[in-house]
């Protein structure tokens, strides 16, 4: 696992007078699952959309396994998946049509396309609703068909991005055993979430980051034990106050 | 460009066309509801009258001194309402004729002196009469010259038989003739070039709420993640609308020969009418990321995407018609104007595909076309990544 997927340095983004990302640093490996936490508007979102290159950093570089994020941005982009915030499919499709889509856009072959389709829809537990406009869809079912769509070309890297909001419980686990599982294939995954307790249950090593600045680095065991609490939620209150925070 | 990932892209947009109701009604059922409720009940183009009709006189007068039909071509000028061109050749009247430049042809034939003179020395004599016939070719792409015109030249020529030729024999009889076939033409002749036109010009707002809403709902970023490229992506917009134009096309022409419009010309002029619609769409496209570029949201798009759609419809097809003058000068600035125009041209004045109004039409569609696309692909790219 010391086979850099993600090698960040020095990374600055901003936004006229605010800075939401300053001087990142930072490394995630093959087979590493990666947790990025902050605050709303802490800077998680804009960190993953400067290495998915939706967005150019102020300063600083970024490279996907040897790929710069800027030089390189075609190549860059069939390395990764990215399950964004919002719950992007398309409506008037089935969910299986959303998934020969981007399947296509990834440029798979039909025979892999099926395959990989077949797999992820039994694993987000939505085979039986395949062939319906996903328009009709629950939140949840929704959510799950996202990080589908992310992880149809069998990425090396995935970022995911709040993966398991507005999923019920059983949802939620199942979504983890399947995160779990591409781990163990070597990818390497960067999570965001607001769920400590799912931080804790799936990542390696996480980084919490407040005001775009990068301000703890290390397994949960060692974060629990460095700021003398019981658990991740309570390293988390610690470091970044109680204070509500405002969306940048 | 990756050709696999263009029609998959095509393929997805033909999809929400059809399965999503709204999308299905603006494009596709409401061109024909509208083709269907006009077409029923236009009754003609109002009281928008032309001042004057410009009107070609080709005279094969074979008399020494072609007395009579001088006599003809000066009381035919000092009409006012009439501007009268004199052509030296049948072939050059006619070619402007069928472009729209002058809106009636006269045939003044070789025995017209020999007729009036011959009804001169035995008025009262018919048996004596050299009879002769006027042919006279009318603009079938004007409602209002087809129905004016033949009363004024069958006066004129009443003026130099000095008889009243609702009572009394003529030597000489006005034939009207066409240049297609001779047919009374109906209302919904003159409107169905304009409907061809018109269909395709609600693609605006089609164009514009899908990047809005494709915008709102992160599908925008989803595809800007994955190896797409913008131009790729463009790509299938362009392909997507224009295949959806042709559908409307061929639905609207369906609808307006099942009601009656069956212009007598060629498979190569109905050819050309699709091409022309295809080339047309583009510009919808254009407008329509031009209007996405400014909107904010897909509900604001809808409205915004207005400040295209009423001038393309009002300036530019079978409304242009019945406009004031500076209304149709206006039209001159809007891409549907050359379409209608060249539609007009082809279908009721039968003017040949090669002609330099079709041509020029074609050439103006094109260029303007192709421009208002790059300027909607530039300013959307701008604000919003692609």
């Amino acid at each position: 696992m010391n086979e850099s997927a993600i090698t960040i340095e020095n990374l600055t983004k901003k936004f006229e007078d605010k800075t939401a990302v300053e001087d990142l640093s930072l490394k995630v490996f093959k087979g590493e699952l990666f947790g990025l936490l902050g605050p709303n508007g802490a800077g998680k979102t804009t960190t993953i959309s400067i290495l998915c290159g939706l967005i150019k950093p102020t300063s600083g570089s970024a490279k996907i396994f040897d790929y710069d994020i800027q030089k390189e941005t075609q190549k860059v982009k069939e390395q990764i998946g990215v399950c964004i915030q919002e719950t992007a499919i398309y409506p008037y499709l089935t969910g299986i049509e959303n998934l020969e889509l981007f399947g296509k856009l990834y440029g798979m072959n039909k025979k892999t396309i099926k395959e990989r389709s077949n797999m992820l829809l039994t694993n987000m537990a939505l085979k039986e609703d395949a062939k319906r406009v996903t328009a009709k869809y629950s939140g949840g079912m929704k959510r799950r068909l996202s990080l589908a769509l992310a992880l149809i070309h069998d990425p090396q890297i995935a970022f995911l991005d709040e993966p398991t909001i507005a999923m019920d419980p059983q949802s939620r686990h199942a979504v983890w055993d399947f995160i779990k599982e591409q781990k163990t294939k070597g990818k390497a995954i960067i999570l965001t979430t607001h769920y400590m307790e799912e931080a804790e249950e799936l990542c390696d090593r996480i980084g919490i980051i407040d005001r775009g600045r990068l301000i703890a680095l290390g397994t949960p065991k060692e974060l629990i034990a460095k700021n003398q609490v019981k658990n991740l939620e309570e390293v988390f209150i610690q470091l970044t106050g109680r204070n509500m925070r405002e969306e940048l | 460009m990756n050709f696999q990932r263009v029609l998959a892209l095509t393929k997805k947009e033909m999809k929400k066309t059809i399965r999503e109701l709204a999308v299905l009604f603006m494009i596709f059922l409401f061109p024909i509801v509208f083709v269907f409720a006009f077409g029923a009940s236009f009754g003609g183009f109002g009281g928008s009258q032309t001042a004057t009709y410009h009107v070609g006189v080709v005279n094969l007068d074979s008399a020494s001194n072609h007395q009579w039909s001088q006599v003809f071509t000066n009381n035919l000028s000092n009409m006012s309402i009439l501007t009268i061109s004199i052509y030296t050749n049948n072939q050059t009247a006619q070619s402007d004729l069928s472009q729209g430049k002058i809106q009636a042809v006269i045939l003044i034939p070789a025995s017209f002196s020999d007729s009036i003179t011959s009804y001169n020395s035995a008025p009262n004599q018919p048996n004596q009469w050299v009879n002769t016939t006027v042919p006279l070719y009318l603009d079938k792409g004007s409602l209002i010259a087809t129905q004016a015109v033949p009363p004024i030249i069958g006066q004129v020529l009443t003026t130099i038989t000095n008889q009243n030729q609702q009572f009394l024999q003529s030597p000489i009889q006005l034939q009207t003739a066409s240049l297609v076939s001779v047919k009374q033409s109906s209302s919904l002749d003159f409107i169905a070039p304009g409907m061809f036109t018109f269909a395709s010009i609600f693609l605006i707002m089609m164009v514009a709420q899908s990047f809005t809403q494709d915008r709102e709902n992160g599908m925008m970023k989803r595809i800007r993640i994955s190896p797409t490229t913008p131009s790729e992506f463009m790509a299938s917009q362009v392909v997507s609308y224009m295949g959806i134009a042709l559908i409307q096309a061929a639905l609207v022409f369906a609808m307006t020969y099942a009601m009656g419009f069956k212009p007598a010309v060629g498979i190569p002029a109905y050819a050309f009418a699709f091409i022309l619609v295809l080339v047309f769409s583009v510009s919808n496209v254009g407008f329509g990321l031009i209007t996405a570029s400014v909107a904010k949201s897909s509900s604001a798009a809808t409205g915004l995407s207005f400040l295209f759609v009423l001038p393309q419809l009002f300036l530019g097809t079978f409304v242009g018609a019945s406009l004031s003058g500076a209304a149709q000068m206006a039209g001159k600035f809007v891409p549907s104007y050359y379409v209608t125009d060249a539609l007009t041209s082809v279908f009721l004045r039968g003017a040949p595909l090669g002609s330099p109004t079709i041509l020029l039409d074609l050439a103006v569609v094109s260029v303007s076309c192709v421009a208002i696309l790059v300027v909607g692909i530039v300013l959307y790219a701008k604000y919003y990544k692609i």
